[in-house]
């Protein structure tokens, strides 16, 4: 299982690389395996603002509903447009191409709960138990 | 999936190949069931492309025999059963009284004598209750034998081809609708021209004890037609291609028949049958509904339950809905007031606070290849 080191990651299988002020996310090797074939991923506006925790999107495979929870707090200030033509990015690339959007992080408070890639490995073991 | 629930699920006599080939289990109908393998889409394709093999041994069997066993099929069906001769199947209804579906099956005819059903998983037992009820004291025996038979579906146009290396027997002689008692592999089976994907194919019914060895030489045979094994997700996005119904979804106790589409199997004119008086006020008074099939004109995936709206206006709600890999679109299949079913009409399907465009399509969303006469 791939857990990139230089990221961060929520319990809801979220990850986040920060690049100074502002922030991309995306879902993990390990979500979008559980979740099987992406056919639909429902961006948020840019310029809105997302809430650490709480829900910015969904994915939908070809069975399952998914909602995105933000990693971090912030304005969006891009959404991976591509993804609406080719949801699949999702699974074959879920750390490149498969990227879901990029903010400008409002509170870098909000990344000290979050989890490192040894304490996210661990809870995926737990989950695959 | 908790681990009680997990506890009590059934295996079929596959599932230890299943976890093999990388199977994700996840219960169904009571069953531990494989709901894909290597992906819900490409192996869609695959069935749609070439041949695929899924393990449907959580189908339910019941064999009825004896004397009375064609009046008491012909008088628990809608279908006319006196019509059908040895070694057809045909699909039917069950229905109550009131109409409403016990389980849709398919009837296979030994002889005048001799008959077995393939039923619903979920809806084994109680169909087993009804027709014992039924039955009283008519000399008939009947028998649950699903937990010892296991079925296969060889589905997609290489399926004859790759069954026939394993049968001496010539499977182009099986018609559409049609089974021979016939060796796969040395080991008896019974063969039917039949399928839930709209492909030619067969479903196979064999011995519990002998379908790993069958499904391993199926596997190995099949492997110069890039046989795949399929789960449940694409056995359910290849039958909502074709429109069929699914009890549970389309179709229940509570459902009409005639609004489904189904009256090709409801013969009103045969010999009584449980629900007849019923079925036939329905035809007399006309549908108030009527099942269509529906097609997203924008992106999104549709849902059973989800809404369905006219100009925003709530029409009807999805009995099924997902993803069709063929058609790379959102499909459902809802109950619409006659005034919407005419295909081409526009709708909306509700998908979270967003009204996606749709239209009425006449199932099926593709053709079907099915080998008919």
């Amino acid at each position: 299982m791939e857990v990139p080191k230089e990221l961060l990651y929520t319990q809801e299988h979220e990850w986040i690389r920060i690049d100074g002020k502002k922030a991309v996310i995306g879902i993990t090797q390990f979500a979008q395996e559980q979740l099987g074939d992406i056919v639909f991923v429902e961006l948020p506006e840019v310029g809105s603002e997302i809430e650490q925790s709480s829900p910015f999107g969904v994915v939908e495979s070809v069975k399952t509903v998914s909602d995105l929870y933000a990693p971090a707090s912030g304005k969006v200030t891009a959404v991976n447009k591509d993804l609406e033509s080719n949801p699949e990015k999702v699974n074959s690339e879920p750390y490149g191409g498969g990227w879901i959007v990029e903010i400008e992080l409002s509170n870098e408070k909000d990344l000290e709960s979050l989890l490192n890639p040894t304490a996210y490995t661990e809870q995926c073991q737990k989950e695959t138990e | 999936m908790s681990q009680e629930t997990s506890s009590i699920l059934k295996n079929t006599p596959l599932t230890d190949i299943h976890k093999e080939l990388g199977g994700k289990l996840v219960p169904f109908a009571g069953w531990r069931m494989p709901i894909q393998f290597q992906g819900v889409i490409q192996e869609h394709q695959c069935v749609r492309d070439g041949v695929g093999i899924f393990d449907v041994s959580h189908m339910g069997e019941i064999e009825i025999r004896g004397p009375s066993a064609k009046s008491l099929i012909q008088k628990l069906m809608t279908n006319d059963i006196d019509s059908m001769q040895d070694n057809q199947a045909l699909y039917t209804l069950m229905c109550l009284e009131h109409g409403g579906v016990v389980d849709d099956l398919l009837v296979h005819r030994f002889s005048e004598d001799h008959y077995f059903l393939c039923v619903n998983a979920s809806n084994t037992e109680k169909d087993f209750q009804w027709i014992l009820k039924n039955a009283g004291s008519c000399p008939a025996t009947i028998r649950n034998t699903s937990h010892e038979t296991a079925q296969l579906a060889i589905q997609g146009k290489h399926s004859e081809a790759l069954l026939q290396k394993l049968c001496d027997a010539p499977l182009s002689e099986i018609r559409y609708y049609h089974f021979k008692k016939e060796k796969i592999h040395n080991f008896e089976s019974i063969i039917a021209r039949t399928g839930y994907t709209g492909e030619d194919g067969f479903e196979v019914y064999v011995n519990a004890h002998h379908a790993e060895t069958v499904f391993r030489a199926l596997l190995e045979a099949g492997k110069e037609f890039n046989l795949q094994p399929i789960g449940l997700g694409a056995r359910d996005t290849l039958r909502m291609e074709m429109g069929y119904a699914l009890y549970g979804n389309e179709i229940n106790e509570q459902s009409r028949p005639l609004e489904a589409g189904l009256g090709w199997v409801i013969k009103l004119g045969k010999q009584e049958f449980i629900g007849q008086a019923e079925l036939k006020k329905q035809k007399d008074a006309g549908n108030k509904r009527k099942l269509v099939g529906v097609r997203l004109l924008d992106r999104g995936v549709p849902r059973s339950h989800y809404r369905v709206l006219n100009n925003g206006v709530p029409v009807g709600e999805l009995t099924s809905g997902t993803f069709s890999p063929s058609l790379n679109t959102g499909i459902g299949l809802c109950y619409v007031s006659p005034e919407y079913a005419e295909p081409g009409t526009k709708l909306e399907v509700e998908i979270r606070k967003l009204s996606v465009p749709a239209e009425v399509v006449k199932p099926p969303f593709l053709p079907t290849r099915v080998k008919k006469d």
